[in-house]
């Protein structure tokens, strides 16, 4: 799996959850809460979400370094070992 | 025999149409089992039977609009097998159920190649936002070809018909014929016009005082971090759990917060079931109710929770979801602002308020530490409960909320 689809397929997770979004208006530097209104819930049901996509294990304790869809891209990368 | 109602699902409705019945005339109902898709000004709402039996007569059809209250159907009520057999042939009629009857703003529809009729007392299958996007385009659902599951009549089907129809007919003749956008934005003006009568009523009606109080979170936040990190992401507990929990115990502790003001006297709630506000993504809120909350674990009120705000925002409540609610509890979210005076659901007598968790001094045994702390808030109806006792329930909450691992 490449980069660009993790990133297409966290956009896809993301739209389930707010279908208002429009993905190519998102900037992946800016954290995905202060450009969508999503509430604790939300969040919580998009990270199920991507784990069931993607299997990746997300510890609570890094939901902090998973703000933005660059670092959540870059997490996951790391997680399946993708360049 | 018992008359079936048109519920009242929710202090803020007043009237019903019903979108589809799910059972026929002469078709064994169990209870709780769903018999009609009621559209209230605000959701789609499935309501189900309080009783056992036969549904004996429809005596109001699809597409209808009746006030609460208004019998909608007969019942012939009985746990038991079905009764003697001389009754049964003629208590089982040829299936009454017609086509639901073109809605009253379309215009006759035009023939187009999609028509066909079906046989007298086929049922029509559609999908209820079929069903609404038809009434709203004035489409005749027996005109469409349904190309879903069984037959279904999909929104992509009934769009199709009316855009065929558009182009064939000219347009003067399609008088009423809503385009989507319009039917939503008749949806949006109804939901508030719902909430703007429950609210008008519970400030004309309701004596509120209000009271506020701030708490430590660093014990039920740790206890939280520690019972999820030995968990999978989709069974982890947010704190809002922890707040309906404490809430419905603290509820049991005052239970002059818990219940109902009807006709000049306090009612008390059996059992606290907590009404949640849902706010919906396109606008306006809801309030299901979760049932029993005092009695629920922490893990199974959170995952009951989760599943009701999903259908909430699905558009697939059931008249049990939102039926029953004896206190309301509104989260802003860890978005939000720090507190909240909220509006009590009448004829409901309290309303707990929560804001974001944020970090903020705190003083505590002569030290002054930062920690994640809440304000929690209530509304509270003066009728029913006077100050001093709406403070002990707010202490009670804040009590809870330091021991965690008892909630």
């Amino acid at each position: 799996m490449t980069r660009e689809q993790l990133r297409a397929l966290a956009l896809d997770a993301l739209c389930d959850i707010a279908p208002e979004a429009d993905p190519s208006a998102l900037r992946g530097s800016i954290a995905l809460r202060d450009q969508l209104d999503l509430d604790s819930m939300d969040f919580l049901n998009f990270l199920v979400a991507v784990h069931q996509r993607t299997g990746v294990e997300i510890p609570e304790a890094d939901y902090g370094k998973l703000a933005t869809l660059d670092q959540l891209v870059a997490y996951l990368a790391h997680k399946l070992g993708v360049a | 025999m018992a008359d079936f109602l048109m519920p009242s699902l929710g202090a803020d409705m007043d009237r019903g149409t019903i979108l589809q019945w799910h059972k026929r005339p002469g078709d064994r109902i169990e209870r709780g089992e769903i018999v009609v898709l009621v559209d209230t000004d605000k959701a789609e709402i499935e309501v189900e039977s309080f009783t056992a039996g036969w549904l004996e007569e429809v005596l109001v059809r699809e597409g209808e609009t009746v006030p609460v209250g208004t019998a909608i159907a007969h019942i012939r009520t009985g746990e038991a097998e079905k009764p003697a057999a001389p009754v049964v042939p003629e208590m089982r009629p040829a299936p009454a159920v017609t086509p639901p009857p073109p809605p009253t703003r379309s215009p006759a529809p035009a023939p187009t190649p999609e028509r066909v009729v079906p046989p007298a007392g086929q049922r029509i299958h559609a999908s209820p936002l079929a069903r609404r996007l038809a009434g709203d385009l004035g489409v005749d659902l027996a005109a469409v070809i349904g190309s879903g599951p069984e037959g279904a009549i999909t929104r992509d089907d009934v769009e199709r018909v009316a855009a065929r129809r558009a182009a064939a007919v000219p347009a003067v003749s399609r008088p009423a014929a809503a385009p989507p956008a319009v039917a939503r934005a008749d949806k949006q003006a109804t939901m508030r016009s719902a909430i703007a009568a429950a609210m008008e009523r519970a400030h004309r009606e309701i004596p509120q005082y209000y009271l506020a109080t701030r708490v430590d979170l660093s014990r039920a936040l740790a206890w939280l971090t520690e019972q999820n990190a030995s968990r999978p992401l989709a069974e982890r507990v947010l704190p809002v759990a922890l707040f309906l929990k404490a809430v419905a115990k603290a509820a049991v502790e005052v239970p002059e917060v818990n219940g109902f003001w009807r006709e000049g006297a306090f009612v008390p709630g059996e059992g606290v079931n907590i009404g949640v506000i849902v706010s919906l993504r396109q606008g306006g809120i809801l309030a299901p109710a979760l049932h029993d909350v005092s009695r629920m674990s922490v893990t199974s009120l959170f995952s009951a929770f989760r599943d009701l705000v999903a259908r909430a925002r699905a558009g697939k409540l059931r008249s049990s979801d939102v039926a029953g609610g004896t206190i309301t509890v509104t989260s802003l979210g860890d978005q939000g602002v720090e507190t909240v005076y909220g509006v009590i659901m009448p004829p409901q007598v309290a309303l707990v308020g929560f804001g974001r968790i944020s970090e903020q001094p705190f003083a505590e045994h002569g030290l002054l530490g930062v920690k994640p702390v809440v304000e929690i808030t209530l509304s509270a109806d003066h009728r029913a409960s006077d100050g001093h006792r709406g403070g002990r329930f707010l202490s009670a909450i804040a009590r809870l909320l330091q021991e965690p691992e008892s909630l």
